[in-house]
């Protein structure tokens, strides 16, 4: 069985390009959510994390550039043509649509050619858990043996389309985002880009396995049941006893329905007294980055023995009695388990353990 | 391995009238999902216990467009009042959704971009997708569908052994 290690990473946030840096700010209590009235052309004000520098790269859209700077870090000392890349995003370069090429497949190119990868891209497009069923894809092409180097990269800018469309689905907070509380009242958008080298060769952190489940329910709401969700948790529980879990990274968006469909799918799945924690309320949603920005977070703050605080989360507000994280506590255990749900009824888990502990 | 194709241009309210009929949600949808949907009709129509729910048949939905044709709709109609019932299929995997709910599919869904429709890459990606062991079977679609007249779409109905030591069809 070809086992599958996460090794060099690099992420681009508002809050700073180096993740132990950001680790650092989420410990602080930091945030980069703030309200931003009439940027991108937007009629009614917003809550988001949002880039102030939006240079690009020459020949680069600013989307295309934060993502080679985030992956050029993951790659750092590799030979890049041999490596496969793996793109997550939603919406890419929406901004501009109308005029240019706007496709996720043609972004795709000009980063994988800005980086000197030589094995033609493949894009994942899979909603909000895009990043993490980045991280499935690559966890499975180096599994199949062809390939021994995937870089995941996770990347999303926020634009005009995507802020009026969450606005016209009444999905957004006039606040920063309180996930799992008992207040919150919608999510606030990110931008990001993060990126994960995965490799065969043994590294920190495993990829123990990973699961995509549908909720065969609705195209832009979460079961009520938490179908997927607690489907895909069994999937990657197989290869876990619950105890040596150090938390579950959940998706955490801050809106009324997903946090409550999270929290019964944890439930649901034995998994109560597991410390749960969310961070939506340091940096947003960042749609396709999330997976892939969240799951370098994790490692690091596991790495150092700590679970990280929820931002934002103070009462308890879903139903069931899940263990969130308020403030940081100290944990000695070498797993987690990250979690991810999105439209069109997606829901991702994913398991990660330290390498060399089983 | 079945195979289905619904050619660029076709009537597709005339093509849902005589595979489906009985789901009006249909004329809800983008021009991706209605592709999708109907493929999924022709091929498992008459499958024997269609709609009893199963977690073990994967859907997989590639193209190189995404929803850029929804897009263009929700686009437009940013500019005066957004609309969320364009918005909603503005992601290239809510086709996925769709085809789960009708057929009542709890599997594995995936939405693909690549750059060129590429046999092998699209065999690859179902062996891949058979790595996980609930998946014994796969919808595997190609739908590029750059404008609401125009396209390709064509899927196949794959089990798990059929793709073991060879490519699509």
């Amino acid at each position: 069985m070809i086992r599958v290690y996460c090794h060099g990473y690099g992420v681009r946030t508002p809050l700073g390009n180096n993740a132990g840096e950001l680790l650092q700010c989420i410990l602080e209590g930091r945030t980069a959510l703030k309200l931003h009235t009439g940027v991108f052309g937007c009629p009614v004000p917003f809550v988001a994390s949002l880039f102030e520098d939006r240079a690009s790269a020459p020949g680069l859209s600013f989307f295309e550039s934060i993502a080679v700077e985030a992956a050029k870090d993951a790659l750092a000392g590799t030979d890049s043509a041999s490596v496969a890349l793996v793109l997550a995003s939603i919406k890419g370069n929406v901004e501009k649509i109308g005029g240019e090429d706007v496709s996720l497949a043609a972004s795709a190119r000009r980063i994988a050619d800005a980086l000197g990868m030589e094995i033609p891209p493949l894009v994942v497009s899979n909603a909000c858990i895009s990043g993490l069923a980045g991280l499935v894809q690559g966890f499975r092409m180096l599994r199949s043996g062809r390939y021994s180097k995937v870089l995941v990269l996770g990347a999303e800018v926020q634009s005009k389309f995507i802020v009026t469309g969450f606005q016209s689905l009444k999905a957004l907070s006039m606040e920063q985002c309180k996930p799992f509380d008992a207040a919150r009242d919608g999510l606030n958008l990110g931008e990001a880009a993060a990126a994960i080298l995965l490799s065969t060769e043994e590294g920190p952190w495993e990829i123990v396995s990973g699961a995509v489940r549908n909720d065969a329910n609705h195209i832009s709401g979460p079961s009520r049941t938490g179908e997927g969700s607690w489907k895909a948790l069994c999937q990657v529980l197989e290869g876990i006893n619950p105890e040596d879990l150090a938390f579950i990274n959940v998706h955490g968006t801050s809106t009324v329905y997903n946090d409550e469909m999270e929290a019964i799918a944890i439930d649901r799945a034995g998994l109560a007294d597991v410390p749960v924690n969310a961070l939506k309320g340091v940096f947003g949603h960042t749609m396709g980055a999330a997976g892939v920005l969240e799951s370098i977070l994790s490692m690091l703050s596991a790495d150092r023995g700590v679970v990280l605080p929820t931002r934002g989360f103070s009462t308890l507000g879903v139903s069931r009695p899940v263990k969130v994280s308020a403030s940081a506590s100290k944990t000695d255990k070498k797993a987690f388990i990250k979690l991810l749900s999105g439209f069109g009824g997606v829901n991702g888990a994913l398991l990660f353990r330290k390498g060399g502990e089983r | 391995m079945k195979h289905a194709v619904i050619p660029s241009g076709a009537s597709l309210p005339e093509l849902y009238r005589s595979l489906a009929g009985d789901y009006p949600k249909f004329f809800k949808m983008d021009t991706l999902s209605k592709l999708g949907f109907l493929l999924a009709e022709t091929l498992c129509k008459d499958e024997p216990g269609r709609f009893t729910p199963r977690e073990d048949r994967a859907i997989i939905v590639c193209s190189r467009e995404g929803c850029l044709a929804n897009d263009l709709h929700y686009a437009a109609s940013m500019e005066d009042f957004p609309s969320p019932a364009f918005f909603v299929y503005t992601l290239p995997n809510i086709v996925t959704g769709e085809i789960a709910i009708r057929n009542k599919w709890g599997g594995e869904t995936s939405a693909f971009v690549m750059e060129e429709f590429d046999r092998e890459r699209l065999s690859e990606l179902a062996r891949e997708a058979f790595q996980d062991k609930c998946t014994r079977s796969l919808f595997l679609a190609w739908i590029d569908c750059p404008s609401d007249t125009e396209w390709v779409a064509k899927a196949w109905l794959i089990d798990k052994e059929e793709i073991e030591n060879q490519i699509l069809d």
